[in-house]
Order: C-alpha cells, then sequence, then structure tokens
C-alpha cells in the first residue's frame, strides 16, 4: 500500500476516533498519522515523500521572507521624499537555465513578488527573461543571486 | 483598554486608512494617463477591497465576509486578466500608446 | 486570556496590513512609470491585504475561519504576481514604453531578443 492511502487511512481514523469530519479535523489526522509513519516506516517514507516535500517547505520560507522584505523595500522608497533621485529603474535580460514551462513560470511568479525585480516577458527561444527593475544597483551581482538562490531552487523542486 | 475596545479602535484606523487609500488608487485611475496604468489602478482598487472587506469581518463579526474577500480577490484577477487580453489583442490596428515621462 | 491575546493582535496586524495597502495607494500615485508602479501594487499591496487577512484569522480564533483566511492569502500570493506579469508584458508588447528615468533597458538594444510586435 502506498503512502497517500495510508494518510487517508489515518485520517479518516482520527475523524472517526474524534467524531469531527471537519476539513482541518481530517488534515490533522493526516499530519499525526505521517508523524507516526516517520517514527515507524523512516526507510519506506523518506526518499520520495519527504524530500521533495521539505524542499517545497524551503521554497516557500525562503518566498515569504523575500516578499516581506521586498514589501518593506519598496514601502521605504515609495515614501523618500526625492522619490526620482532614489530611482534607478532597468530592464535586464536574465539568462534562463531552468528550461520547462512549469520552472519558468515559477521562476517568474517568485521574481514578481521578490525585493525591487518585475519579470515583464519571456523571450521567443525562451533564452532569456526579461526583468524590470526598481531600483538597480549592480547587473551581474543581481543575476547571479536569482541563478543561485531561487533558480537553483525552483529547479530543485521540479527534480 | 480591553481586547475588544481596542480591536473595535483599530479597526476604525484601518478603515480610514483604506478609505484613503482607495481615493489615492482613485486619483490614479482617473489620471492615467496610459489604458494599462488605468487597468493597475482598478487592481489596485480590488486589492485594497479585499483588505476593506477582511476588516469589515472583524467590525461586524460576520466571518462569511471572508469568502466575500476570497470572491473580490477571484473577481479581480480574472478582470485583469481579461484586461490584459484586451491590451493584446487591441494592439493590432492602432497606434502604441506613450507612457509619462516618455523618451525614444 | 488567549481570546485577548487574539484581538489585540488581530488588531495590530489588521493596522500594519492597513498600512501598507496606503502605501501601496501612495506608490501607485508617486512613482513615475506603470513598470515601476506595478512593484508597489504588487508587492506592497499583496502583504497589506495578506496582513488583513491574517488579522481577520486572530480575531475570529475559529478552525474553519483560520482555514478560509488562509486559503485567502494563498490564493492573493498566487494570483496576483501572474496578473502583474501578464500587464506587464501586454503594456510592454503594445509600446507601453518606460521613463526616461530607465538607465539600462537590454530589451530595447538586443534588437535579435525584441519581442515580435
Amino acid at each position: 500500500m502506498n503512502l497517500t492511502g495510508l494518510l487517508v487511512i489515518f485520517a479518516l481514523g482520527w475523524a472517526a476516533v474524534t467524531g469531527n469530519f471537519g476539513v482541518l479535523n481530517l488534515l490533522l489526522g493526516a499530519v499525526i498519522g505521517g508523524l507516526a509513519l516517520l517514527l515507524f516506516r523512516v526507510k519506506t517514507v523518506r526518499p520520495a515523500f519527504i524530500s521533495r516535500a521539505w524542499r517545497i517547505a524551503a521554497l516557500a520560507l525562503l518566498f515569504i521572507r523575500e516578499l516581506l522584505e521586498s514589501a518593506v523595500r519598496v514601502a521605504i522608497l515609495v515614501l523618500t521624499p526625492d522619490l526620482s533621485a532614489r530611482l534607478r529603474p532597468a530592464i535586464i535580460a536574465f539568462p534562463l537555465t531552468a528550461r520547462s514551462d512549469g520552472e519558468i513560470t515559477l521562476l517568474a511568479n517568485l521574481i514578481t513578488l521578490t525585493p525591487g525585480t518585475l519579470s515583464v516577458d519571456v523571450s521567443e527561444d525562451r533564452q532569456r527573461l526579461f526583468i524590470h527593475c526598481l531600483s538597480l544597483q549592480d547587473r551581474d551581482a543581481l543575476i547571479d543571486g536569482i541563478a543561485i538562490g531561487f533558480e537553483a531552487k525552483v529547479i530543485e523542486v521540479f527534480k | 483598554m480591553s481586547g475588544a475596545a481596542f480591536l473595535e479602535l483599530a479597526t476604525t484606523i484601518a478603515l480610514a486608512l483604506l478609505s484613503l487609500a482607495l481615493l489615492l488608487a482613485f486619483v490614479r485611475l482617473l489620471r492615467g494617463p496610459t489604458l494599462p496604468d488605468r487597468v493597475l489602478a482598478l487592481d489596485m482598487l480590488t486589492t485594497i477591497a479585499v483588505g476593506y472587506v477582511g476588516v469589515l469581518a472583524i467590525k461586524t463579526g460576520f466571518t462569511l465576509y471572508i469568502d466575500i474577500a476570497i470572491a473580490v480577490a477571484l473577481t479581480g484577477f480574472l478582470a485583469t486578466l481579461a484586461f490584459a487580453r484586451y491590451l493584446l489583442s487591441r494592439k493590432a490596428g492602432e497606434q502604441p500608446a506613450t507612457g509619462e515621462g516618455l523618451g525614444k | 486570556m488567549i481570546l485577548w491575546v487574539g484581538e489585540y493582535a488581530a488588531g495590530v496586524l489588521v493596522v500594519i496590513g492597513a498600512l501598507f495597502s496606503l502605501i501601496a495607494a501612495i506608490g501607485v500615485l508617486r512613482l513615475p512609470d506603470l513598470y515601476t508602479r506595478m512593484h508597489a501594487a504588487t508587492k506592497v499591496g499583496t502583504v497589506g491585504a495578506g496582513f488583513i487577512l491574517l488579522g481577520v484569522a486572530a480575531a475570529a480564533f475559529d478552525a474553519s475561519v483560520v482555514l478560509r483566511a488562509l486559503i485567502g492569502i494563498g490564493f492573493l500570493v498566487l494570483t496576483t504576481p501572474v496578473s502583474a506579469h501578464l500587464l506587464a508584458r501586454a503594456a510592454f508588447l503594445t509600446g507601453t514604453r518606460p521613463t526616461w528615468l530607465t538607465y539600462i533597458n537590454e530589451a530595447e538594444s538586443e534588437t535579435g531578443d525584441k519581442p515580435k510586435y
């Protein structure tokens, strides 16, 4: 029996025992079931499911942190009096390593919600992603940052 | 100050701030200058409206308002999608729009 | 007691969210061109609405409400970049030029990669 089937059974069992078939309670049952599986069947569960889930969670956490940081930065920038002196807008071409539609889509969305960058378009040959920057300091550093930060993690998740 | 009174004060302040935000976004909607700018202003208005409905949910105690907030967000998303499609389909026979502070 | 903490947290979250929304609107009004305005509308606006929905979750202190508020936040975070990206792309392809302040524009300079009109 595979992992998903086990988790569904554990969730239903938990709901039956606690007498509440609400969505949240079913989820709680699945989580507790998953933890129990972790305790007892570490070897069968780990390779396929856990490492991927962990990578997705790491990406989501990184994403939330960057989103908050970018919101604060843009907010501070917007409130400075000499706005046009502080702005250094630019459109740069980011060389894509990611290839599949899913990877490029996820990467473009992540870039849109991170500090100072907004994806505008993908070139027709899918080699470059055009990014608009609100206040560009160092073009190469920005490209390197995205390549080893988000792009590497995105490719990892899809691997 | 008790929790309920604090919450009442906070929601009132939040509603005032959000009203001001709606007004500012509306100014951008009127000013334009191009159609994409106006679409962006409309998108901003829906995002603020989501927050507004959320604050109302706390103030009135009707948690049903959360579903309304989600529905407003969905409508705003679809509206922006439709506008973007419209912009792309409209470009064919017309002159390109020009932006504020244009430099060619 | 725990409900009180929830109420204080909700009040703080809601005011923070409203402040972010206001700053987003100020940004949309003050910034010089469509692309820079989009930064303010997408990032700051999303975080503002997200904080307010978190505030609703804290105030209600009820599993179904918390779940729906979280779904709403997830929905906002997923859809805002998509709509911003689409709008930026549509504006870009229909010829809305960035402000003269823009000091590098690689989409213009590399004619080989220039999007087809």
